[in-house]
């Protein structure tokens, strides 16, 4: 354990119960008690409430009245904690604290940077993390592996069907659960799909963040085209649920071929659009070029992947080194460059985009005819016309709605590319129908981890350019 | 299905077959088609070093899990990958119950920092020798670690509008 962190400005004492009114037991021994306050002792269930004659009625109200003023103090900035990653430099007149978030505009959610200044110049960065954190991995221990999928897929929210193949795939294989030829077609072109339409909404609020207003509406206009595609096929625009062990959950609609063609088509006019509006801006360059470097060696420390990584020069793509769905049979190119700042993170996804698309038209050329999950009635429940017909498809029926099916005991980590790195899924099974474990390596994650090494030593300006390059969605972060 | 396949040296992969020789007590094994290795705590450090030193440079990952009856209670999880040519290896370090410590690997791998603040976090797990081992996704002055096993759904009391009776 640390020691106690330095308050750095600010004081503000912690506010206690009157002492008069206080029960006789309070447990504020530690240092952690000690900032503990009337509220707690109310919301821990084991005291009677503490009648301090500032509750009110109004459950909200109460909760302002009684808030830990340290607490408080520290969300609005004026107190803050010396506890950054790396040491205090020389000290001068010129240095301030200033906190980003966690409800900027800019950090795409609820990320939050305390930003040490040195005049223009950023001495020193500590993200906080955790604004969106809902247990999730709990959760899904408590979910059939039929139902994980419906978790995971709200976690990075932005390509959720690269959640849902992650853990389908562990599960298979878990379970030593075979996948028809077209289910593995299908999760290809889908997840591909995804990709293109997460990376449009990268380019659209990136544009955005740099000063480029057009791309925001550009980005979503593109993307609307992948999500309306997505939508026909799975019924929902986002938190699809498509992906499931076995298989997907419904064929591809009638007409897909032309919808593809038209996505493809749309997408790469609209990328044409992009590159000419941006890449030869020098507002552009001025704003990208240098900015937010992370060297390939930083990256692989920090467990960056993804297109951070591959704009460092590094060329690992989970699809090329670890492949899944049978994606080795698909011709495409890992697009790397060396430069490794935001300007090359521009170019990277313009050019997955591109290698995306090529994977889609093959996946879309090629489709194998088929099953589209598999047949297996201990996995995949029997339609609904056989129920009348057969007890046994009662049974099975019954057995996936109620119990679920059991996978043998066992650990896995099984991979995928998403759209921002390697999205991993730790899944231990101890032979039940639920995981005992499920643990989810969210790129972000890790993304965010590198931030402090990305701004130090550069302009406050370009905190937003790195940040959005980092492309960071909060909830697979803080899951 | 069988259950768990296990091979007594590291297969294909040459680096693994290094690792093993030089570590005569990491327990090499195969789950599921995956390299796994279990390394007791105490050398866990040097065991990252030289796989870093043979190729394995890009840290990806880091979580527990808590067995709860197990022996070994809980199992720290390191995942590496190696880029060229491109190789796997999780390493697996029992952590007994009654002393949730192991060291730190952050002066190896740097990337683990965020990682270990986490499973300290949601397991109590003391990673010695962390720079700065702060709870990062549970507030600071968050109560258990709920993601053991004997940390129940639902124990933690909802508030609701004007219900201001005790519990």
């Amino acid at each position: 354990m640390s020691n106690p962190p330095d308050v750095v400005t600010g004081d503000i004492e912690a506010a206690g119960p009157d002492s008069q009114s206080a029960p006789p037991a309070v447990p504020s021994t530690s240092e952690a008690g000690a900032r503990r306050t009337t509220h707690d002792l109310w919301l821990s269930g084991t005291e009677a409430p503490v009648d301090t004659g500032r509750f009110t009625d109004e459950g909200s109200q109460e909760m302002l009245l009684v808030e830990d003023h340290q607490v408080l103090a520290e969300q609005m900035g004026t107190l803050v904690f010396d506890d950054y990653d790396r040491p205090a430099g020389e000290p001068s007149e010129e240095t301030q604290i200033i906190n980003m978030g966690p409800q900027h505009p800019a950090t795409h959610g609820v990320l939050r940077l305390q930003i040490e200044l040195d005049g223009e110049t950023i001495r020193r960065v500590k993200p906080i993390i955790g604004y969106l954190h809902t247990g999730m991995e709990k959760t899904a221990e408590t979910l059939t592996f039929m139902q994980g999928p419906t978790n995971v897929t709200r976690m990075d929210y932005l390509s959720p069907l690269h959640n849902e193949l992650a853990f389908s795939l562990a599960v298979e294989r878990l379970g030593g659960i075979d996948v028809p030829p077209r289910a593995a077609a299908i999760r290809i072109l889908m997840t591909e799909l995804g990709r293109v339409a997460s990376h449009l909404l990268w380019s659209a609020t990136a544009g955005l963040d740099i000063g480029a207003l057009s791309m925001m509406i550009y980005g979503w206009r593109e993307r609307e085209l992948v999500l309306a595609f997505l939508e026909k096929t799975t019924g929902l625009r986002m938190n699809h649920n498509y992906i499931r062990p076995g298989g997907v959950a419904a064929d591809l609609p009638d007409g897909w071929e032309e919808d593809v063609v038209g996505v493809t088509e749309g997408v790469l006019a609209g990328l044409a659009d992009y590159e000419a509006l941006l890449l030869g801006n020098p507002i552009f360059l001025e704003r990208t070029k240098g900015v937010g470097v992370l060297t390939a060696d930083e990256c692989l420390a920090f467990g960056v992947t993804g297109p951070m990584l591959r704009s460092a020069g590094v060329a690992y793509d989970v699809r090329k080194a670890f492949p899944y769905s049978g994606i080795e049979r698909y011709e495409f190119d890992v697009p790397t460059t060396e430069n490794g700042d935001v300007y090359d993170r521009f170019i990277i996804r313009f050019a997955e985009i591109r290698q995306s698309l090529r994977i889609v038209e093959q996946a879309a050329r090629a489709m194998p005819a088929g099953d589209y999950r598999t047949e297996d009635r201990k996995v995949t429940p029997p339609p609904r016309a056989r129920i009348d017909q057969s007890m046994e498809a009662l049974i099975h029926h019954f057995k996936i709605f109620t119990e679920g099916f059991r996978v043998p005991a066992g650990e896995v980590y099984q991979a995928v590319e998403s759209a921002r790195g390697e999205l991993g899924m730790y899944m231990v099974s101890t032979g039940g129908a639920k995981p005992w474990r499920l643990h989810v390596r969210g790129p972000s994650f890790a993304n965010v981890q590198a931030l402090p090494a990305m701004l130090t030593d550069s302009l406050i300006a370009d905190t937003i350019a790195a940040l959005a390059s980092a492309d960071p969605v909060m909830g697979d972060v803080d899951r | 299905m069988t259950d768990r396949q296990t091979h007594d040296a590291a297969a294909p992969d040459p680096r693994l077959t290094v690792l093993a020789g030089r570590f005569p007590d990491a327990e090499f094994s195969d789950s599921f088609g995956q390299a796994v290795c279990r390394v007791p705590r105490e050398t866990l450090v040097e065991f990252l070093t030289s796989s870093v030193a043979e190729g394995f440079g890009l840290f990806v990952d880091l979580c527990a899990v808590d067995y709860l009856h197990r022996d070994p209670r809980f199992e720290v999880v390191v995942n590496l990958v190696a880029l060229d040519p491109p190789g796997r290896l999780r390493i697996l370090v029992g952590v007994p119950g009654e002393d949730p410590a192991m060291p730190s690997i952050t002066g190896v791998l740097h990337g683990a920092n965020f990682y270990e603040r986490e499973a300290f976090d949601l397991f109590g797990i003391d990673f010695v020798g962390h720079p700065d081992l702060t709870r990062i996704l549970l507030p600071d002055d968050w109560v258990g670690h709920p993601l053991r096993k004997d940390a129940v759904v639902g124990s933690v009391p909802v508030q609701f509008k004007g219900a201001n009776t005790a519990r």
